[in-house]
């Protein structure tokens, strides 16, 4: 069978990145926006928990793990919140654009290994965007889980992401949703509270559940504890961590961590191989 | 339906008193309620009673001048709102209002004060139990102090 150029997939861990077009962009919050990148040329196809190096031409490029659910066509989705100069640029993109992507690099939520236990998902901030696809895709494959619960936490009900989806998944049955902010104005009419308040609330069976958790480093740390006060091992928890990633494939170092290389060996880890190298100072 | 007594002795906050105890706080006690959007106290008003959260959510606010009212933290059932009832001068230091319709349990805390003077015992466990509450709301306060989704750099 003939292979369309479009459906080529670019090799794995290219150091040439291929150009996608802007098909669409979405404001997720004032600083915040998810690029839809439709492919020009050869495909790349990250699954939940990997990350992408997007390059704004002639700016930089930097590691943006993937919002979207792989769709199989090439599609892309990218939540990007603009803190420097290069995703202030992806942020500053027009439909039609076209920027370079490289990947997909690095490990992935352990959906499988999840399977037949309760999940639980914790976001803070916008640690949702690399949530999304695991989410997603358990709701895709909904009977292989018990429980599902999906814990949200951002500063400010504006800085939550999403919300149309949140909104959307409230409405499930078969998912239950906590949503809650550091401050609020008056009107707001969720919760107020740190989101490891949440895990406590969480349905799950401790012994058979596996967590996913990311956002800031500090929020990952009380989120575990909470877990861990809950019953969770630390060898079912999870959780994404972010360094300086600059190659994508382990060559640079600039994403070390001790003996890691996030880039290559994260940056989803399992929580007890990594616990000693968030506590060191030196590090 | 669950009589006031249970519905005390199964609260996290009070978990462990003997029935002796629980009896002397039930005595303070009574089942309340409030309408979505009704005010439980008033910042500045005495502060004379505290309640335990069995329905629906109560929300803590203050007025911040050129912002409005602002949401400090909500509290869920089986949570205590209010210890402004232990510590002169006795008067709130914020407003509480229900997010939702919400079922409560009322306690008189003068009612409480008095028999804490006169069974230290009661008054020791009693106040150990507050002690955790607040510790706990402290350190959650703490780290949102930290503006933990707000310190970013990066490319």
């Amino acid at each position: 069978m003939a292979t369309s150029p479009a459906a080529e997939l670019a090799p794995r861990g290219a150091m040439a990145p291929v150009p996608y077009r802007v098909s669409s962009r979405t404001r997720e919050t004032a600083d915040t926006w998810t690029l839809h990148l439709r492919p020009l040329g050869p495909t790349i196809e990250p699954v939940a928990g990997q990350f992408d190096m997007v390059y704004a031409f002639g700016v930089g490029e930097v590691p943006i793990s993937t919002s979207g659910d792989p769709s199989g066509d090439g599609c892309l989705e990218h939540t990007i919140r603009a803190v420097g100069a290069v995703t202030r640029a992806l942020c500053a993109v027009n439909e039609g654009d076209v920027v370079g992507v490289r990947g997909p690099f690095g490990t992935t939520w352990p959906l499988d290994e999840a399977r037949g236990g309760d999940l639980v998902v914790v976001a803070g901030g916008i640690g949702l965007a690399p949530l999304r696809p695991a989410l997603t895709h358990a709701l895709a494959h909904r009977d292989d889980f018990g429980v599902v619960n999906l814990l949200v936490g951002a500063r400010t009900p504006a800085d939550l992401l999403f919300t149309e989806e949140l909104e959307r998944w409230r409405l499930r049955p078969d998912l239950d949703v906590g949503v809650t902010v550091d401050a609020a104005p008056g009107h707001w009419h969720g919760d107020v509270g740190l989101v490891t308040r949440l895990v406590p609330k969480a349905r799950l069976d401790a012994a058979v559940a596996t967590a996913l958790v990311c956002g800031p480093e500090l929020m990952m740390r009380f989120t575990v504890e909470a877990l861990v006060a809950g019953g969770l091992e630390k060898d079912r928890i999870y959780v994404s961590l972010e360094r300086s990633m600059s190659c994508g494939v382990g060559h640079c170092g600039h994403c070390q961590l001790g003996p890691l290389l996030i880039c290559r060996d994260g940056p989803v880890f399992r929580y007890d191989r990594v616990e000693h190298l968030l506590g060191a100072r030196e590090l | 339906m669950r009589t006031l007594d249970e519905l005390i002795a199964d609260s996290p906050v009070f978990a462990g008193l003997d029935s002796a105890q629980l009896e002397l706080i039930v005595g303070c006690a009574k089942n309340v309620g409030f309408a979505r959007g009704e005010r439980l106290f008033r910042e500045g008003d005495p502060a004379d009673t505290f309640y335990l959260v069995r329905r629906g959510r109560v929300v803590l606010t203050t007025h911040v001048p050129a912002r409005g009212d602002v949401a400090i933290e909500s509290l869920e059932p089986g949570e205590v709102v209010g210890w402004s009832w232990l510590f002169a001068p006795y008067a709130w230091h914020f407003d509480a209002r229900a997010l939702d319709d919400v079922r409560a349990v009322a306690f008189d805390g003068e009612c409480l004060r008095g028999k804490c003077d006169d069974d230290p015992t009661l008054g020791f466990a009693l106040m150990s139990r507050f002690a955790e509450v607040i510790i706990d709301r402290l350190q959650h306060t703490r780290i949102r102090l930290l503006d933990i989704y707000g310190d970013v750099s990066g490319s």
